[in-house]
C-alpha cells in the first residue's frame, strides 16, 4: 500500500457517538479543499452513516460489496461530492457483509483506493470487534477521537493499545466536545488530563457546538460552507496539521474572557 | 492540587468531580491495561507480603501494594513499611547487607511491547 504515496488513516474511538463519523465528513471536505484528492471509507457496516453526513444517500448505486465481488468498478462505486469533486465517499456494504468480511477485504479496497488518491481516511466502527480490527487491517495511522468524559477516555484507552500492538502509527487524538466553561470551572476533564492519561499528541481540540447538529442535519459539513463556527475552525486546522502546516492549538480557558473566567483560572493553579 | 482542591479541602466540600473523574480513571486504566483482575492481583499481593515478610517485619496495617500508571505504562508499587529486620531470615538468603532496612528499591520492566512493567519499593 505503501507504494503509492497515500496516506491511510483510521479514525476510531472505541466508544460510539463521540463524533468519528463527523469528524471523517469534516476532515474529508477540508482535505480535499486543501488540494488533497481524498476518499473516505466507511468501514462501518453495521450501522453506516457516513453517506448521510456528507449528504450523499441518494447517491449510492453500488458499495464496498459489489467491488469486492467485482460486480462493479471502483469508480461506478465511488460517490464524488458535487460541490467538493475531489472528495469521493467509498460507501459500506450491506450490514450481512460482516459475516464474511475479512481483513483482507478492506485492505483491499483501502489498496484499491489508494492507486487513486492522497488520502484515504476510514471511518472505523466503534467497538473493539471484527468491525474494528477489518478498519484498522486497513491503516497505517490513526487518530484517535475522544470526549472529556469517563467512559470516552477509558475506551480510547483500549483502543490505543490495540493500535500500539498493530504497529500503526502515529496514533494522535482529537478531543471533541470541549466546554471551555465547564473545564474552567472544574467540572469536566481538563485536556492536560486526557493527553497525560492516554500519552498521545494532540492533533486537535473541538468546542462543544450546536452547528454540528444544524449541519448533519442539512447533511452539509461545516467545513463545506465557510462556516466560522468553533467546530468549523478547529476542523479545518485538524485538516492543515494533517497536511504538515504547524498551528497552534486554542487554549480553552483562553476562549472565555472577563472577571469570572480570570477567577476561575485563578482557582486552577496549581499550589502544590 | 489546585486552589480549587484546596479550598474545597478547607470547607469539607466535595472535591471538583474533574479530579474525581481523573482519579476514578487512572485506576481504572491500571488495571484494564495489566489485565490482572482484583482477585489475582489480591492474590499476587498475599504472595508478595509472605515473601517480604520472611526477611522483615512489616507493618501490615500500613502497607500497600496497587497498581499505578503513568505515561501508558503500569506499574506495581508496594509500599511496605519495615517494623525490624529479621536477625535470622532463616532461608537460604541471597547475599544482602542484613542491618540496612532503608529504602531498597527493585525495577524490572517486562515486555516493553505489553507497556507494563513491574516496580516493587520497599520502603521503612
Amino acid at each position: 500500500m505503501t507504494s503509492t504515496g497515500c496516506r491511510f488513516i483510521l479514525i476510531c474511538s472505541g466508544k460510539g457517538g463521540v463524533g468519528k463519523t463527523t469528524l471523517t465528513a469534516n476532515l474529508g471536505i477540508a482535505l480535499a479543499r486543501q488540494g488533497m484528492r481524498t476518499a473516505v471509507l466507511d468501514a462501518d457496516f453495521g450501522l453506516r452513516n457516513l453517506d448521510l453526513l456528507l449528504g450523499l444517500e441518494n447517491r449510492i448505486v453500488y458499495t464496498a460489496q459489489d467491488v469486492l465481488s467485482e460486480s462493479c468498478r471502483l469508480e461506478q462505486a465511488l460517490v464524488k461530492h458535487k460541490q467538493e469533486p475531489k472528495l469521493a465517499l467509498m460507501p459500506a456494504g450491506n450490514p450481512r457483509m460482516l459475516e464474511w468480511l475479512k481483513p483482507e477485504d478492506m485492505q483491499k479496497i483501502a489498496a484499491m483506493l489508494g492507486e487513486c488518491h492522497d488520502i484515504v481516511l476510514i471511518d472505523c466502527p466503534a467497538g473493539i470487534e471484527d468491525g474494528f480490527k477489518n478498519a484498522a487491517a486497513a491503516a497505517q495511522e490513526a487518530i484517535v477521537i475522544t470526549t472529556p468524559e469517563v467512559s470516552a477516555v477509558r475506551d480510547a484507552d483500549r483502543v490505543i493499545g490495540l493500535l500500539n500492538t498493530r504497529g500503526i502509527k502515529p496514533i494522535q487524538m482529537v478531543l471533541n466536545r470541549v466546554r471551555p466553561k465547564m473545564m474552567a470551572n472544574q467540572e469536566m476533564l481538563a485536556v492536560d488530563d486526557v493527553t497525560d492519561i492516554l500519552a498521545l499528541p494532540l492533533l486537535g481540540l473541538v468546542l462543544e457546538d450546536e452547528q454540528v447538529i444544524v449541519s448533519t442535519n442539512r447533511g452539509e459539513p461545516l467545513t463545506l460552507n465557510g462556516s466560522n463556527s468553533p467546530a468549523a475552525t478547529a476542523y479545518g486546522n485538524i485538516a492543515r496539521r494533517i497536511c504538515g502546516e504547524e498551528i497552534p492549538l486554542i487554549d480553552p480557558s483562553k476562549v472565555r474572557q472577563g472577571l469570572r473566567a480570570k477567577l476561575s483560572r485563578l482557582m486552577q493553579t496549581k499550589i502544590f | 492540587m489546585t486552589l480549587r482542591d484546596f479550598i474545597d479541602k478547607l470547607l469539607r466540600r466535595q472535591p471538583a468531580s474533574a479530579t474525581t473523574a481523573k482519579e476514578r480513571l487512572q485506576l481504572v486504566l491500571a488495571h484494564d491495561r495489566s489485565d490482572l483482575n482484583p482477585e489475582l492481583l489480591e492474590q499476587m499481593r498475599k504472595e508478595i507480603l509472605e515473601v517480604v515478610s520472611r526477611y522483615v517485619e512489616i507493618d501490615f496495617s500500613e502497607g500497600d501494594v496497587s497498581l499505578e500508571t503513568e505515561d501508558r505504562v503500569t506499574a506495581l508499587v508496594a509500599n511496605l513499611p519495615i517494623r525490624r529486620a529479621k536477625v535470622n531470615p532463616g532461608l537460604p538468603a541471597p547475599s544482602e547487607e542484613s542491618d540496612s532496612p532503608k529504602a531498597e528499591t527493585v525495577e524490572e520492566p517486562e515486555e516493553p511491547a505489553l507497556s507494563e512493567a513491574e516496580k516493587e519499593t520497599v520502603v521503612s
